[in-house]
């Protein structure tokens, strides 16, 4: 065996092996969740034939999708078209490569040294969300482009300009964490959140933020253009939107991107607002039940604001974003810079 | 090289090759079966009269010139923000300065209507 | 392993840039255009430099190409239409070289002008350059006059945007 096959190595791949497929397994996660509880939302029952209360319906979609046929526009830009799923699906799943979901484990002594459980710790790793965030929006330009629909153009138009517009909030408002913690890297960002105030309440940013935490989800939600910032799926106007003409996997594609996204975001506000893998009555190495509760606690909001909230419009998504969200995210900076300071 | 970058790295390929492989086993099972009619973008069933790229609204190139300009004020909050416990009112000032600048570029547009979309 | 790192980043990011040029549809040029600054970034990350490395990714392919790629889409530019190469003149193509020679020799002269210590290999010296801390620092103390000069250069883009796509109003 070569010398650099290490257990430390292995481990390490046998890692990101395992967190690619948690993060689609999640998404079809999500998705059951999503239909059960709009389901019981709308006093309905919802999946429940596919394995156990329809656990298994994500998967026979999968398989459905997967038998479909898989038309390709005459007048599309085949190269781009076939490429746009793909850059979504690669940027909504590289995005979570930096967050950090428990401390370290050894494996019951296995490993030395320890494994951190995180794909990999950046002294930047903030920074590398808000870039690889910032390219998800080729994906759905390029779909609504090379499509050569007008649906599709139209709905991948107003997704983009949707996405960069709330991109500058969401940078905003990861600046204000950074500054809290001073540092970029999101394991310092959790561990700078460990301990209690008054032997009670958690030191969670999520308390000394939470204008920030609110612009940060809010930014989020509209980033993974999801209800009620869901314009490319505002079927009323623009059938489905960019990927109006995409069917078989390319579609199942977009889709995962989709909740893969939700997930990542999920996760991200959790390590910046809530604490991450920290809490009470668990052990150190099994923080990650903690992160996952949490991470789930953000992601059945997502679901619940879908189910109950009514669609923007246009123009009034355009005019939240730019008159009301980025100048509170800009005041919200200074007055944590100027609290930092005075406070020390 | 950084290590710790390795990672990221892979993770980008291992997408695309995922998203590749997907693709490539869902055409090896699916059928084909496309026709003239099938391969028309879809227009609700009425027969496409034009190309669909056409020109549009010039709002959007407004919306993503004011992104490229917040974009490159927002990359300049984050080494601002790592450092400025260090700075102190100094650093608060500097920043305070930079954005009231920019909050007159921004007022500008607004009261020229760059802002709205209606 | 870094050496072949290199290569594999340089070569992406120079046969991509080629390609840019030689696409005769603008959205492949696009796409290929943030294909190269991609590979810019990791050259970025192997000289230990992950705050322009990510910097390169947020600006210039998220941000810069995004207005590319509407500016593209706005024009209506499904192929480069087939028409005649704008004429030079006359003399336009002597004055198009010897341009073109100026800006070599230039570009020659400054290159070498800069000593070899500019490049060094001291790792404790690159690693100061590359903390975002030390990059904070340096902006906001020794050069916190230039950074304030930047607000009003970008103070002009703005004002320079809105009166550019307002003209009609």
């Amino acid at each position: 065996m070569p010398a650099f096959i290490t257990p430390t190595v292995i481990a390490h791949l046998v890692l990101i092996f395992a967190v690619m497929n948690m993060l689609v397994l999640s998404s079809a996660f999500m998705v059951w969740m999503e239909r059960k509880v709009c389901a019981y939302i709308q006093d309905r029952l919802g999946p429940n034939r596919v394995g156990f209360e329809g656990l298994l319906q994500p998967f026979a979609d999968v398989f459905k999708l997967l038998l479909k046929e898989e038309l390709v526009p005459k007048a599309a830009d085949k190269l781009l078209f076939l490429l746009a799923p793909i850059i979504s699906v690669a940027a909504a799943l590289t995005a979570f490569s930096v967050v950090p979901f428990g401390t370290q484990i050894t494996l019951f002594g296995l490993l030395d040294p320890p494994l951190r459980l995180e794909v990999t710790d950046v002294n930047v790793g903030i920074l590398v969300v808000f870039a690889i965030t910032s390219m998800g929006v080729y994906g759905i330009v390029l779909a609504g482009w090379s499509s050569n629909s007008k649906y599709s153009l139209l709905g991948g138009l107003r997704s983009s300009a949707q996405m960069i517009s709330y991109e500058i909030s969401y940078g905003l408002a990861l600046a204000a964490v950074v500054m809290l913690a001073g540092s970029l890297s999101l394991r310092e960002v959790v561990m700078n959140q460990s301990g209690y105030w008054w032997h009670l309440i958690p030191r969670w940013y999520l308390f000394l933020q939470p204008l920030g935490f609110l612009i940060f989800f809010t930014a989020g939600v509209a980033e993974t253009n999801r209800a009620p910032f869901d314009f490319p799926e505002a079927e009323q106007e623009l059938v489905a939107g960019y990927h109006t003409e995409y069917s078989s996997m390319s579609f199942g594609l977009f889709f995962l991107a989709e909740y893969v996204n939700m997930v990542t975001v999920s996760a991200v506000a959790t390590s910046l607002y809530l604490g991450g893998w920290l809490g009470p009555f668990l052990p150190d190495w099994l923080g990650w039940i903690w992160f996952l509760i949490k991470t789930l606690a953000l992601l059945f909001f997502y679901v619940w604001m879908r189910w109950t909230l009514p669609r923007y419009r246009y123009d009034q998504l355009m005019e939240f974003g730019w008159k009301y969200l980025l100048p509170v995210a800009i005041v919200n900076l200074i007055v944590t810079a100027a609290l930092v300071i005075w406070l020390g | 090289m950084l290590r710790a970058y390795i990672p990221i790295f892979l993770f980008i390929l291992v997408g695309i090759a995922f998203a590749i492989v997907t693709l490539i086993v869902s055409r090896l099972v699916h059928a084909e079966k496309a026709n003239e009619v099938k391969l028309e973008p879809y227009e609700c069933g009425i027969e496409p009269q034009t190309d669909a790229r056409d020109r549009y609204s010039v709002r959007y190139y407004l919306v993503a010139m004011l992104f490229v300009i917040f974009d490159v004020e927002t990359v300049f909050m984050f080494p601002w923000a790592v450092v400025l416990d260090r700075l102190a009112l100094f650093g608060l000032i500097e920043m305070f300065l930079f954005v009231l600048i920019l909050v007159v570029g921004y007022a500008y547009a607004w009261k020229k209507g760059a802002l709205e979309w209606a | 392993m870094d050496v072949i790192a290199f290569y594999v980043f340089a070569a992406i990011a120079v046969v991509a840039s080629l390609l840019v040029i030689g696409q005769r549809n603008p959205m492949h040029s696009v796409m290929l255009l943030i294909v190269s600054f991609g590979a810019l970034s990791g050259l970025y990350v192997l000289l230990d430099a992950p705050f322009t490395a990510v910097t390169q990714i947020i600006v210039y392919a998220g941000a810069i190409m995004v207005l590319f790629l509407f500016v593209v889409m706005l024009l209506n530019a499904h192929t480069e239409d087939e028409v005649v190469p704008p004429t030079l003149g006359p003399h336009g193509m002597k004055v198009a070289v010897v341009l073109s020679l100026a800006l070599a020799a230039e570009a020659i002269w400054a290159f070498s002008r800069i000593s070899p210590t500019v490049f060094s290999n001291d790792p404790g010296l690159t690693g100061s350059i590359s903390s975002v801390a030390r990059i904070g620092a340096g902006i906001f103390t020794t050069h916190a006059f230039a950074f304030e000069v930047t607000s009003v250069l970008i103070l002009v883009a703005m004002v320079g945007a809105v009166v550019i796509a307002r003209k009609e109003a």
